[in-house]
């Protein structure tokens, strides 16, 4: 059972870091959550970038975050990949083991899981 | 859908849209029933929206006009023999007093019942995507009770630890799991 008192823990080990961390996130991860995104699977798929970004150290260069409806429903779970200076990457009918292969290759390597993209689905 | 913590996820969204800053999910089941409710202090709805809410064709997204998340929770209520209501007050109506209660009342022996799922994983989603509202959490059931108020995380964390921090996510899964497991709080 986790007590409150290892939340204060958590808060005297964050409390420093945090601030740094502002603004420097170079990489977005945007999630659809919709109706459509959380009826075709996009819950497991978010939690599968949140625990995965955290667990890979990835916080200070990527940031998880969910939108409405993107408006390819057909195409759902989508994923887009925001970066700085680059073309978006768009990942259609995704799956919480898509996500931590597009962790590993994409968010870690620099290299997008194209078979994953739209452009590779249609 | 294929969990009704599937529903909850949605359904919560829409007081997150309507400018909520406290939601209150509640889970009440009895050996017979699951009532499920979400409240908010949103902005509400008039009276002419509210009753056509649950058409298919009545929503407030964008990219296209029609909106399956109310209609579908009702579906999936009265489809066990259950029922269905939402109350509002819109605040252009009532200033001092608006907001949005969504009820669904289900018979869980019913075969048509959708089963709750994994209701943890939802509300550390909700909280996830939106930190900066909060959220009250409580499910009871003969023999359980479990409770989660962002707004005492809240307090012990401070301004300088948001709650979508990684680590307090991962505390907040555990936290409702130990819950969930019938293991005591030594707090």
């Amino acid at each position: 059972m986790k007590s409150l008192a290892e939340l204060a823990a958590i808060r005297e080990r964050m409390k420093d870091r945090v601030v740094l961390r502002e603004g420097q996130g170079d990489i977005r991860v945007v999630v659809g959550m919709a109706t459509c995104g959380i009826a075709a699977g996009a819950r497991p798929v978010l939690s599968a970038f949140v625990e995965g970004v955290a667990n890979e150290g990835l916080s200070d260069k990527v940031t998880v975050t969910q939108t409405g409806c993107i408006g390819i429903c057909q195409y759902e779970p989508v994923v887009e990949v925001f970066e700085a200076g680059k073309e978006k990457v768009t990942y259609v009918k995704m799956t919480a083991d898509k996500a931590k292969e597009v962790i590993e290759k994409h968010l870690k390597g620099g290299s997008p899981v194209v078979e994953y993209t739209i452009g590779s689905n249609q | 859908m294929k969990e009704l913590s599937l529903n909850v996820l949605d359904v919560a969204k829409n007081s997150v849209k309507a400018g909520a800053t406290l939601v209150t999910i509640k889970i009440t089941e009895t050996d017979e029933t699951l009532e499920l409710s979400i409240s908010d202090d949103g902005c509400g709805m008039t009276p002419e929206f509210l009753a056509n809410v649950t058409d298919p064709f009545c929503t407030t997204r964008t990219t296209r006009p029609v909106g399956l998340g109310i209609p579908l929770l009702k579906l999936e209520a009265e489809q066990t023999g259950g029922s269905f209501a939402i109350e509002s007050k819109a605040k252009e109506l009532s200033p001092l007093d608006h907001g949005t209660t969504t009820k669904a009342l289900f018979y869980k022996n019913h075969i048509d019942m959708t089963p709750l799922g994994d209701i943890c994983s939802s509300v550390v989603t909700l909280i996830q995507g939106n930190p900066d509202i909060d959220f009250l959490f409580i499910h009871t059931s003969p023999g359980f009770e479990v409770r989660l108020d962002t707004r005492e995380l809240r307090d012990i964390l401070g301004e300088e630890v948001p709650l979508d921090n990684a680590e307090v996510l991962l505390w907040i899964t555990e936290f409702l799991k130990g819950q969930y497991s019938g293991e005591q709080s030594p707090d």
